[in-house]
């Protein structure tokens, strides 16, 4: 792997890290398996890249893309709270409804950006090395996002929303609405990962609709793998591991894809296979060494 | 202050396994009231007491508080006059999070809440001095998860925090049955402080006689979702395990005989 495909990994590795904190919201924070994430992020990246072609600013074009996500989100929160429809079907449905909504949003399969200004291209004309642009903004980004995130877990709001992922009785009997609190909370989750899916668009100068294929596996495997790696002993820790999580994990596809044995090498269709195979793994590894453990100390 | 009116509720209704859990209960409850209720499993004690807090809408009747109607209103915002604490002591508290972070959840009951930082520096003086009330060392753990605590540490935390903001009404479901022995007289112990310091108007869902005659100035005994002994005052401080036996042979027959080794 040379120096441009570990810039390229640690790039890709921080603008889906927002997704993968977006993902920690809901998967780890509420409890909530959330499959919506695999339509918001071309949501995100469907919305802003319209706004830009549209002269929409692209720093405006961002807030408007997390609207939509926060949007997508809250439909999937509604199916499940009011309409009693299990979390991971609701999510499900919301998903496969963006898929026909993002064709509409960009009148067809994806949108190109080529020729417009970007987020990046605004520190690229300010002096910043191109290749340098991506990671450097994605990283500053990812980390100011982390640091709301963080806040936003330690104030009343956010206490309560860890409670209701954490006991939900408890947190009713305290007087807090469960409901809104899932509704706020996948909304969120949704909104970071169009977020995510926005700076991917405007990274690759393009938006396409099939760019959220396998979205919640990569998030899944960056949570999980922070979590090993990193720890998750308090909440700012958990989500910085969920932010570095995803690095690791693209850095890890990047060598992945650049072995080579004979003949045999892997390409990026066996990505979402690798994938799968590594959260199976990471899910499974604490029960297996505890077994392993157990047998062990029995002798 | 609450008044229960003709409160009816069915469990699974029109199935096969349906249960008339209350049977058109009426019940007034006056400020200042330590009522203790009893009855035998199932006899619709513990639904009696989720009526209350709301876990259930009733299939008819009306609940009033201070003249209101608040029959319609959900779970979360009847905990704006509720305290509760449960009979599995897990239930009443988060495993994940500190006891300061627990406490300051309970601090902003019946209020709204914000993106003002949770546990502020002010409040962790409020939350040591109560904590050191109950005399278990837990005021210098204000940052350890509540998960690390045994279930008569959460219990007696769970008590605390349904009292943080002065409750109108307390409802404890059986909130010592979990507990061995010594624990469960600590709880009971540190219940009989907090009502009294407090004159807290409760609620409490108990299996034992003794404990109903003890505590409390009234005390109530339901029998298949109805109410079939209502005393207080100097009448209930007269009455002793045995007259509470006879009435309840009075009502059952002997065919539940079974139940006076779990009663006394």
């Amino acid at each position: 792997m040379n120096i441009y495909a570990l810039i390229g990994a640690i790039e890709q590795g921080f603008v889906f890290g927002i997704m993968a904190l977006g993902v920690y919201l809901t998967f780890r924070v509420l409890d909530f398996p959330d499959l919506t994430v695999d339509g918001s992020l071309p949501l995100g990246a469907a919305v802003s890249a319209v706004s830009i072609t549209n002269g929409i600013n692209p720093f405006l074009s961002l807030l408007l893309a997390m609207g939509a996500g926060f949007l997508a989100g809250t439909v999937t929160a509604l199916l499940n709270t009011k309409l009693k429809i299990l979390h991971l079907l609701a999510s499900i449905l919301t998903m496969i409804a963006l898929y026909s909504i993002n064709i509409r949003i960009m009148g067809g399969p994806n949108v190109s950006l080529l020729g417009s200004d970007t987020v990046l291209d605004t520190f690229i004309k300010a002096g910043l090395v191109g290749y340098l642009a991506a990671p450097v903004i994605f990283g500053i980004i990812a980390l100011l996002v982390t640091g709301l995130i963080i806040w936003f877990l330690h104030t009343e709001l956010g206490l309560s929303m860890l409670a209701t992922g954490d006991n939900p009785q408890m947190i009713t009997s305290q007087g807090v609405n469960t409901h809104t609190i899932i509704i706020m909370g996948v909304g969120l989750s949704n909104a970071l990962v169009a977020l995510s899916g926005a700076l991917v668009a405007q990274n690759q100068g393009a938006a396409d609709v099939n760019m959220g294929v396998g979205t919640i596996v990569a998030g899944l495997a960056s949570v999980i793998v922070g979590e090993t790696i990193f720890g998750d002993r308090t909440i700012a820790r958990a989500c910085l591991a969920a932010v570095l999580g995803s690095v690791v994990y693209r850095i890890a596809i990047a060598l992945a894809l650049g072995m080579q044995w004979g003949r045999f090498s892997f390409t990026p269709s066996d990505l979402n296979l690798i994938t799968a195979l590594l959260v199976v793994g990471a899910l499974t590894a604490p029960r297996i060494k505890s077994r392993f453990q157990a047998v062990v100390s029995r002798r | 202050m609450i008044s229960l009116q003709r409160f009816i509720k069915y469990f699974n209704r029109g199935s096969v396994n349906e249960v008339l859990a209350l049977d058109g209960i009426s019940l007034d409850i006056r400020q200042g009231d330590f009522i203790t209720v009893i009855g035998s499993n199932g006899a619709g004690k513990s639904t009696l007491l989720n009526g209350v807090a709301g876990t259930f809408f009733p299939d008819s009747g009306k609940i009033f508080l201070d003249g209101d109607d608040i029959t319609c209103w959900a779970e979360h915002r009847r905990a704006k006059f509720t305290g509760r604490v449960f009979q599995d002591p897990l239930r009443g508290t988060c495993a994940s999070l500190s006891i300061e972070q627990n406490m300051a959840l309970a601090h902003r009951r019946g209020h709204r809440r914000g993106l003002r930082i949770g546990v502020r520096s002010r409040q962790r003086k409020r939350f040591q001095e109560a904590l050191s009330r109950l005399g278990l060392g837990l005021e210098d753990r204000l940052r350890d998860r509540v998960g690390l605590l045994s279930g008569g540490q959460r219990q007696a935390l769970t008590m605390l925090m349904a009292t943080l903001v002065r409750p109108r009404m307390l409802l404890l479901d059986e909130h010592t049955a979990a507990l061995d022995p010594k624990t469960a007289h600590q709880i009971l112990e540190l219940t009989r402080q907090i009502v009294e310091a407090e004159e807290l108007t409760t609620l409490m869902v108990t299996h034992n006689m003794k404990q109903a005659l003890q505590l409390g100035n009234r005390l109530i005994m339901v029998h298949r979702g109805r109410v079939i002994l209502d005393v207080a005052g100097a009448e209930k401080r007269k009455l002793t395990v045995e007259d509470l036996l006879e009435r309840f042979y009075a009502v059952q027959g002997e065919e539940f005989s079974s139940d006076r080794m779990l009663l006394t």
